[in-house]
């Protein structure tokens, strides 16, 4: 959508396109762009050229956008902690799993509200939307969740956000836009409305099934709330974020005075230190997304543009 | 609620019809497998998001863990009383505000500005490139988002050292930007920017397209430059996009979020970043004061909940019918 943006205005061939003012004003922009581009990038590569840097040269600062003494030994320090492996796991778990379900399930309630015929339709729908306005808060979800026995348990990442009222919103939407006739004609060859679902709404929902995936997997990526609230007592449950979390919580208590100091005392071999774990850390919870991202690009926008607003 | 559906049957079909339950249930025979595509879910919503307000209970009690609800004692409106003569309570009411003001104003205002600007420029791939670029930050977590703060940040970080560069300090003067509580706004308010201008340049660079190139045209006739038209065609051509986002935002007023504020929050800016939701954190998970944090906590559902009923209201009256 913001893609095709790019060609809102016909071109125009005027003079005055290219009068001096213009220019100026062209430059002007191309290079306020740029800087935004800097800015925004900077912080990103700078965070990797450290985690590619020794750590024992990182201490000394001055590391920019190249590594100064490149060296894969963060990584490999990283990810020769148990808990990193099984935290990827994890994050990878929770991500396919949430995702799979959540479309699947948002998709098939979906189908069940957009059917004009269906009695329980309007119910369905205003009991759906009440959950925007008002929820318990986070005291009351922890004594539920706790009542539930779902402390300590994986399920807690998938069960409490399987169906979001906006991907219901815009699946409905869509199915709503669907030609009747195409369902109507698979009442006709006899399907009963789980088969319709399944083999004929579905298949013709992909577009906004896609980006519902797509939003549903950076948000279960991403998550590190839940892990830290439910399941934190528990190492075998942890994921990437939550364990960067922690490093980030340790490193706001120390000054990096104080850990460079700790880390020269054990000696001339240091071969870590908090700057470069917390670099290389962040490098391994971001990079999935950040690869990703750029070839999802246009189903993100489109997501955005289905539900938000009709210019 | 499906006794009303019921009704609503009923008073739709004529009288020779059975009576409207029977209609009902006849129906939803008849529908079972919709029925049965639909319901698990409605029992899955009723457990996870309707069951939890019937936890706000806990706010009106002297709540005891380990008593079942019968034998709860109920206090009425003590927890709100104490609540708010409780200092921290006002200092995170202040935060709150105060950074959802300031993230509202300034995503406001860039967001548009990069819009404009993004939408002068001609050279396609290089447009692209800049909203690749700038969509970037959105798709990564704020724990990540806060490591790159963080360094960014560091007394080694390249802020300080730009600021040796230029001279405004000298080596060793390094300013602890995480460490001064009265700037925590401030930085709160430029990492938001910098995670989400691009992402939020999307939905006005869509309305963008819908304005009427004559318009562009008729303008440049009359002799109207780049920055005339964007002030006199583009600006007012997403004006409506404007004022309905800006009313939806201002029903969010408490959602100020929780992760920047929490994760870039230490002991020495506590005064300035704990906002309504660490406020609630604290007291209730760490604190154990369940039934304060529960009346903190619905203080902040109940008047999100006015404030967004309203704002939806005034924008559907607005003729934007963005939310149902």
């Amino acid at each position: 959508m913001a893609n095709s943006a790019s060609a809102p205005k016909p071109r125009r061939l005027s003079r005055r396109d290219s009068s001096l003012g213009d220019k100026i004003f062209d430059i002007c922009n191309y290079v306020l762009l740029t800087c935004l581009m800097i800015v925004t990038l900077y912080p990103f590569l700078n965070t990797l050229a450290v985690s590619l840097n020794a750590a024992s040269d990182s201490i000394k600062g001055g590391i920019h956008l190249l590594p100064r003494d490149f060296s894969l030994e963060n990584y490999k320090y990283v990810f020769r902690e148990n808990t990193i492996f099984t935290a990827t796991t994890i994050s990878v778990l929770r991500t396919v799993i949430g995702t799979i379900v959540t479309v699947f399930a948002s998709a098939m309630v979906a189908y069940t509200i957009s059917r004009p015929e269906y009695v329980l339709r309007k119910f369905i729908t205003i009991a759906f939307i009440i959950t925007m306005y008002i929820n318990g808060g986070l005291i009351p979800n922890y004594l539920l969740i706790r009542d539930l026995g779902l402390i300590n348990n994986f399920w807690v990442y998938i069960l409490p956000g399987i169906i979001g009222v906006f991907n219901l919103i815009i699946i409905r939407s869509f199915i709503e836009q669907l030609p009747e006739s195409v369902i109507e004609s698979a009442r006709i060859d006899g399907a009963g409305d789980f088969r319709t679902f399944f083999n004929i709404v579905f298949p013709l929902c992909l577009p906004v099934l896609a980006t519902v995936a797509l939003f549903t997997a950076v948000y279960q990526w991403n998550s590190w709330f839940d892990v830290f609230l439910y399941n934190s007592s528990n190492v075998e449950l942890s994921t990437l974020q939550y364990e960067l979390q922690k490093i980030l919580q340790n490193s706001n208590t120390t000054s990096s005075a104080e850990s460079a100091f700790a880390n020269s005392a054990n000696g001339s071999a240091i071969k870590v230190s908090p700057l470069s774990i917390r670099a290389t850390m962040t490098i391994v919870a971001a990079v999935p997304m950040i690869i990703i991202y750029p070839f999802l690009q246009k189903y993100f926008v489109k997501g955005m543009t289905v539900g938000g607003v009709k210019g | 609620m499906e006794k009303n559906t019921a009704l609503a049957a009923s008073t739709m079909t004529p009288k020779p019809q059975p009576t409207g339950l029977r209609l009902f249930l006849k129906r939803l025979v008849q529908q079972r497998m919709l029925v049965l595509m639909s319901v698990p879910f409605v029992v899955w919503l009723f457990i996870f998001k309707y069951v939890p307000v019937w936890g706000w209970t806990i706010a009106f009690q002297d709540y005891q863990p380990a008593l079942p609800f019968k034998d709860q004692k109920w206090v009425g409106f003590h927890h709100f009383d104490a609540l708010f003569s409780e200092d921290r309570f006002l200092i995170a009411l202040r935060n709150t505000l105060a950074m959802s003001g300031i993230n509202l104003v300034l995503g406001f205002v860039t967001a548009i500005t990069l819009a404009l600007l993004l939408n002068e420029v001609r050279k396609v791939a290089f447009k692209r490139v800049v909203q690749t670029v700038s969509y970037l930050p959105h798709f990564i977590s704020w724990v990540v988002a806060a490591g790159i703060i963080q360094t960014t940040l560091a007394p080694d970080g390249i802020i300080n050292e730009l600021l040796k560069w230029f001279g405004a300090i000298d080596k060793g003067q390094e300013y602890l930007f995480l460490g001064k509580a009265e700037w925590f706004w401030g930085i709160f308010g430029a990492s938001s920017v910098w995670k989400d201008v691009g992402w939020n340049t999307i939905v006005y660079l869509a309305a963008i397209t819908s304005i009427d190139p004559a318009q562009y045209e008729a303008a440049e006739m009359d002799g109207a430059g780049r920055l005339r038209r964007m002030w006199y065609i583009t600006l007012p051509g997403i004006r409506p996009v404007i004022i309905v986002l800006l009313i939806m935002n201002i029903g969010y007023l408490l959602e100020s979020g929780f992760e920047p504020q929490y994760l870039l929050g230490n002991g020495m800016n506590v005064d300035y970043s704990e906002n309504i939701d660490i406020f609630v954190l604290k007291y209730g998970l760490q604190q154990f004061n369940f039934p304060l944090a529960t009346a903190a906590g619905m203080f902040k559902t109940v008047v999100s909940f006015v404030l967004l009923f309203s704002a939806n209201h005034l924008a559907k009256r607005m003729g934007q019918d963005r939310l149902f």
